[in-house]
């Protein structure tokens, strides 16, 4: 060993290891005053077919349609009428209805698991509504309100919460992992992240049969660490596939705040060195998101490729029935969220073009909470999870394989003694 | 009928298939303009273009994640990954995803995707292209498993798996790709044109999955295995001169047990072989089964021979590859015991 290398060594080491914090924690008060809000104005739109790499201010840019005067403003604002914008505050006055009634039920015992989007409906909400029914979604579990919008029956989404005999999935998975086929919903899985690069399949898919269809998927903050999500833009921009690759970027993923995957950066920005557009949407923005979903699926349709869109949001709730935020962030961390709740900007942008009012927005509330009441007793009519009915025992040993093969027939058989 | 090798059958089995089907592809690292690094792919790229003959990154998970989304989509993709060494990275889409689609969503969707992987030893290929992990597959319920073990079922077991709805994973066993192998490792190698099972036809057929063949009839013991260790242990049991029945399980899953019952209720006597390792290997299962569905037929104890419970040697390779000799002494050992 010699004396004359170690020594400098020491000297020019610096590094440190680098833990990121939270927004906030239990013993702080939460404060998101370091979030830049860009007025409307800020953004530009490009041309869909514009190159990723002509874009990338709005990677870190946000862009937003409604301002603080809750009237649309700036490049974005979408063609739409006031008829389609009561239909979206309906969805989402619906989706979360149906969310506080769920989780009561579990609350109540009647359910085993419930995971709510509260603060998050205008993203599912608007983005289904920009999308054609024949695009394929490939949601992740916070996305619920895309059912509401493609009109799955409630009765049916909370049969397959009950696990009892009308849920079309016998029973096999958790709550709220919906399956629906009829309106191109694709199922859901535990596995984070695996239905990203499945959506990049999906829409390669259409291409190759040369079909006017996109592929939609979302994952959240916490995901885009995972290597399919690499995998999905990474395949998305080699083969150009009709896809929009959505981050819901709600701050939270259980306990552990976004800067643990966003190193310092926005994750649009993830989407610039493949080539693919980002673009950072104000997620409370019912018309931004709206927009920008517009734009993203005509891009695809064009044959413009993927675009990766990151929706500036916050995770209003516990993340999931056993979950307490409390134990990890500042109390009521979201009523210091600067881009606030979804519902009452798109109300009040109603209310301020004379479309809507106070009475009415009352009036809808009690409709539709009265409407999930009564499928609540349609649902439970089917069976519930302890008390059944479900679906037979051995329909467990069906769909394994196309057909049952005999070594699950004869385990099916032992269970029948 | 042609002469064909092992390459040569499966590149003909997915010929005709993507000839009959506009919805199969083959897709993979190096499959396209290439043909693949064992040449299976070879030609589709020319016939059928760069949409059917996909190239893809180097992404063992992202190529399954896309499958699996093509699959559901209607496609028929079959794909390749390069070496069976390499498919860990892709285990969370196929044993997550892949093998359990149909079922949790109530039979609404399901992708009908082949996985064909080179595996198995015999070429000096050290640790991390050897590997037989057959046995991580089995355990996941939803997946078929399939290994040939010569041209004539390569082609008509690969059909079979494009054809089927069910996604199936299909080992290839590398080392028998040209010729049959038996273990014979310092003499020269064989050609599959000496072997009758080389002779293939060339038009579509089939060979059921979840069929194993009897290769050779016998009496005193029967030896069951797949892949590569068919022609070892054939090799053992005619130099020995044991009357040995031979059964090419073909199919691990699902196994097809009456055909090995059949004949452990004749010989009373029975061997495992398989190039894997020992431990939680598929031998395990195949001996559980045996044990519990022939325990009066029973004269010994079942054997195992397998690969050792170590990654696999790159020098010591033929002390590791499962040889004839550790088969005839399993045998004899077996007929020895009362």
């Amino acid at each position: 060993m010699t004396s004359k290398q170690p020594e400098q060594s020491v000297k020019s080491y610096h590094s440190k290891l680098f833990v990121p914090q939270a927004s906030s924690r239990p013993d702080t008060t939460p404060d998101f005053s370091h979030i830049a809000i860009p007025p409307p104005t800020d953004s530009h739109k490009p041309e869909v077919l514009t190159g990723a790499l002509d874009m990338q201010d709005l990677a870190y840019g946000i862009v937003r349609v409604l301002g603080d005067d809750h009237l649309c403003a700036g490049p974005w604002v979408p063609e739409i009428s006031a008829d389609t914008l009561r239909l979206g505050l309906k969805h989402m006055l619906h989706v979360r209805a149906f969310d506080d009634r769920m989780f009561k039920m579990q609350r109540q015992g009647k359910l085993s698991f419930y995971m709510k989007s509260t603060g998050e409906e205008a993203i599912s909400v608007a983005q289904g509504m920009a999308l054609r029914t024949t695009d394929m979604m490939f949601p992740s579990y916070r996305q619920q309100g895309l059912l509401f919008v493609r009109e799955h029956s409630i009765v049916d989404l909370m049969c397959q919460c009950l696990s009892n005999a009308k849920d079309n999935i016998k029973g096999r998975q958790m709550p709220i992992f919906y399956s629906s086929k009829q309106h191109n919903f694709f199922s859901l899985s535990g596995n984070l992240a695996t239905q990203y690069s499945q959506a990049v399949g999906w829409g390669m898919a259409a291409a190759y049969k040369g079909e006017d269809r996109i592929a939609v998927s979302w994952v959240g903050d916490g995901t885009t660490a995972a290597a399919d999500v690499y995998h999905a833009l990474v395949f998305g921009s080699t083969y150009k596939a009709p896809v929009i690759l959505n981050v819901v970027n709600n701050q939270w993923a259980i306990s552990t705040p976004q800067s643990f995957a966003s190193t310092g950066t926005t994750f649009a920005a993830r989407g610039i060195g493949l080539n693919v557009p980002g673009i950072r949407v104000d997620g409370n923005d019912f018309l931004a998101v709206y927009a920008v979903t517009q734009w993203a699926a005509e891009r695809a349709r064009q044959g413009g490729g993927p675009t990766f869109i990151e929706h500036f949001t916050y995770r209003t709730e516990g993340h999931s029935t056993s979950d307490n935020p409390d134990a990890y962030r500042g109390k009521n961390e979201a009523k210091y969220w600067p881009l606030g709740d979804p519902i009452n900007r798109l109300k009040q942008h109603l209310i301020a073009l004379g479309e809507w009012s106070e009475a009415q927005h009352l009036a809808l509330t009690e409709e539709l909470s009265q409407s999930i009441t009564a499928h609540w007793q349609e649902a439970l009519a089917f069976g519930s999870l302890d008390n059944g009915p479900h679906w037979p025992v051995s329909s467990m040993f069906e769909d394994v394989f196309e057909e049952i093969p005999p070594h699950l027939l004869a385990q099916s058989q032992k269970i029948g003694d | 009928m042609a002469n064909m090798n092992m390459i040569q059958a499966l590149n003909s089995a997915m010929d005709i298939c993507m000839d009959i089907d506009p919805n199969v592809l083959v897709m993979g690292e190096d499959v396209g303009y290439f043909g693949g690094v064992f040449r299976c792919t070879d030609g589709l790229y020319k016939k059928y273009g760069a949409h059917r003959a996909l190239d893809m990154p180097i992404a063992e998970g992202g190529i399954m994640g896309v499958a699996i989304g093509m699959g559901v989509n209607g496609l028929r993709p079959i794909v390749e990954i390069q070496f069976s060494d390499y498919i860990y990275p892709a285990i969370d889409q196929i044993v997550s995803e892949l093998a359990r689609l149909r079922h949790r969503s109530g039979g609404e969707f399901f992708a009908p995707i082949v996985i064909r992987t080179p595996c198995g030893g015999g070429i000096r290929g050290g640790q991390t292209h050897s590997q037989s992990p057959e046995a991580f597959f089995t355990h996941a319920c939803g997946l078929k498993t399939v290994m040939p073990s010569n041209p004539y079922d390569a082609k008509g077991l690969l059909i079979s798996a494009i054809e089927s709805n069910d996604p199936i994973i299909f080992f290839e066993p590398k080392r028998i790709y040209n010729g049959p192998f038996d273990g014979s490792h310092d003499q020269v190698a064989k050609a599959w044109s000496s072997h009758p099972l080389g002779e293939v036809p060339v038009e579509h057929y089939r060979v059921e999955i979840g069929s194993a063949a009897v290769v050779q009839e016998g009496t005193d013991v029967t030896v069951v295995t797949y892949g590569n260790m068919v022609h070892v242990a054939q090799g053992a049991i005619n130099a020995s001169g044991i009357s040995a029945e031979l059964i090419d399980i073909r199919t691990l899953i699902p196994l097809d047990i009456d055909t090995i019952k059949a004949s452990v209720a004749k010989t009373g006597r029975c061997i495992v072989v398989h190039e894997a390792t020992l431990t939680s290997g598929f031998g395990a299962e195949i001996l559980a089964q045996v044990q519990e569905q022939c325990f009066w037929h029973l004269k010994a104890p079942i054997e195992r021979v397998t690969g050792w419970d170590t990654p696999y040697p790159h020098a010591f390779e033929w002390q590791y590859f499962p040889s004839q000799k550790r088969i005839t002494d399993a045998m004899l050992r077996t007929l020895e015991s009362n």
